[in-house]
């Protein structure tokens, strides 16, 4: 696993945190939090995020290294499914009423 | 790089694309604008990286850190009775609840976070006394039975005014209030339990208790905030859909809670005056000394100093922790790099 640069000033980097609530679920991002590295991160998520049993497993990811998509233009990077109504079940409706379809 | 070379390309920040010039400025902000409204109009959710107005941010983060700081200073009336709980159950149980005030704080400060405040600007405010908490803490907490009062009451009164907070219009707070609000119904029970077992023990034991509730009653009440006509910016924390409630809506409702949840206890609430109006449909209680709150929050308030200078002693003997810890990391970082280099 990779460590970011810590950041100026001493202040150990931010981490975002998934967790898997059960086995055959995704993980869901749950927050975030500091720590010097990996190792650590996964420890204080344990203890931050977990103490009710509320996880079967962890990820740590440097909050640096996500890339995420611009919400000023979310009209236009969303773009493409918009008028394609057809990619939805529901767009058929002549089947209406036929069993098992 | 000059602007006219560049592509538009959806998903890239306009920022990066060519200068900004005030009229660019002035068209982001009005169109931001209208979009922050229609979000408020439909009752939908403002993201981090979304635009907002700038009083809107501010108030956000005055009021999500103060928020956290409450939690990280509301550690201390209950860690000063860890090593005195009554038995071993109290004290694991008291342990999980002090360590539940720690993660609220946690959740809380990464929530502020997201509007562009590092974490440790935060935590230098709060030493340096330029940051306010909830002035509740600043009571001390004198005999056991304040743990069962704390946690019935301050924990209580928590609840009532946290559950509007997990529907609040900025996505990060709402979301760390909902961690929080499944965590605090445990503080509040295990209050409740410590308050019962009190008064249907010996007859001093329930005298502990009902000085306990007596001495906690107004402060409790008091955390729901100033009265109505007395709260500047609740009209505009309302119209953006952070508070769902006003201050005084709130802890009529606390009251009449406490009320029917006295008399389980089998004890009274300090105040003759509650009754409930059957004109308003609403719980009504006897009047509160705004002026000792208003002292309290001013840091006039019996424990302030005492807090302030337990945090930042904290905070000072927990340095070398966090040295290590970063002098651990680098080290690991370099050698990591040496193996690649080598490989």
């Amino acid at each position: 696993m990779t460590t970011p640069e810590p950041h100026a000033g001493n202040v150990w980097p931010i981490w975002e945190v998934f967790v898997r609530s059960s086995r055959g679920l995704s993980h869901v991002h749950a927050g975030s939090l500091h720590a010097p590295d990996a190792a650590m991160a996964l420890r204080n998520a344990r203890d931050l995020y977990t103490r009710r049993n509320e996880g079967v497993s962890i990820w740590v990811v440097p909050a640096d290294a996500i890339a995420s998509s611009d919400p000023d233009s979310k009209g236009a990077f969303f773009e493409s499914p918009q008028g394609k109504d057809y990619r939805h079940a529901t767009y058929y409706t002549k089947s209406e009423g036929v069993k098992h379809l | 790089m000059a602007a006219q070379t560049l592509q538009s390309v959806p998903g890239e920040p306009t920022s990066a694309r060519h200068e900004q010039s005030l009229e660019d400025v002035a068209r982001r902000d009005a169109e931001g604008q209208a979009y922050f409204d229609k979000v408020m109009a439909e009752d939908s959710r403002i993201e981090p990286r979304d635009w907002m107005p700038p009083a809107y941010r501010k108030t956000l983060l005055r009021q999500i850190s103060q928020h956290a700081h409450s939690e990280i200073i509301g550690m201390q009336p209950e860690a000063n009775w860890i090593s005195r709980a009554p038995s071993l159950k109290r004290k694991a149980i008291l342990m999980a609840k002090v360590q539940d005030e720690a993660g609220h704080g946690l959740y809380l400060y990464s929530a502020a976070e997201t509007l562009g405040q590092p974490r440790d600007q935060m935590m230098q405010d709060l030493m340096d006394g330029k940051a306010k908490y909830s002035s509740i803490f600043n009571y001390p907490a004198r005999t056991w039975a304040d743990m069962g009062a704390i946690g019935w009451m301050v924990d209580g009164a928590a609840i009532a005014n946290q559950v509007p907070l997990c529907r609040a219009s900025f996505g990060p707070y709402g979301r760390a209030m909902v961690r929080v609000c499944k965590e605090e119904s445990f503080h509040q029970r295990q209050g409740f339990e410590i308050l019962l077992e009190l008064s249907h023990g010996t007859p001093e034991q329930k005298q502990m208790a009902q000085d306990a509730v007596n001495r906690w009653y107004a402060p409790a009440l008091m955390m729901f905030g100033p009265p109505d006509d007395d709260s500047p910016n609740s009209k505009q924390s309302m119209a953006w859909n952070i508070k769902r409630f006003s201050n005084d809506e709130l802890r009529n409702r606390f009251v009449g809670m406490m009320m029917e949840q006295v008399k389980v206890l089998d004890l009274t609430l300090p105040d003759k005056d509650i009754r409930f109006n059957e004109e308003t449909k609403k719980w009504e209680h006897g009047p509160l000394d705004w002026d000792e709150f208003h002292e309290v929050l001013a840091g006039r308030g019996p424990c302030n100093a005492q807090r302030l200078e337990r945090r930042r002693e904290a905070h000072h003997n927990g340095a070398w922790v966090r040295e290590a810890a970063a002098a651990y990391a680098a080290k690991q970082a370099k050698k990591q790099a040496e193996k690649e280099t080598a490989a």
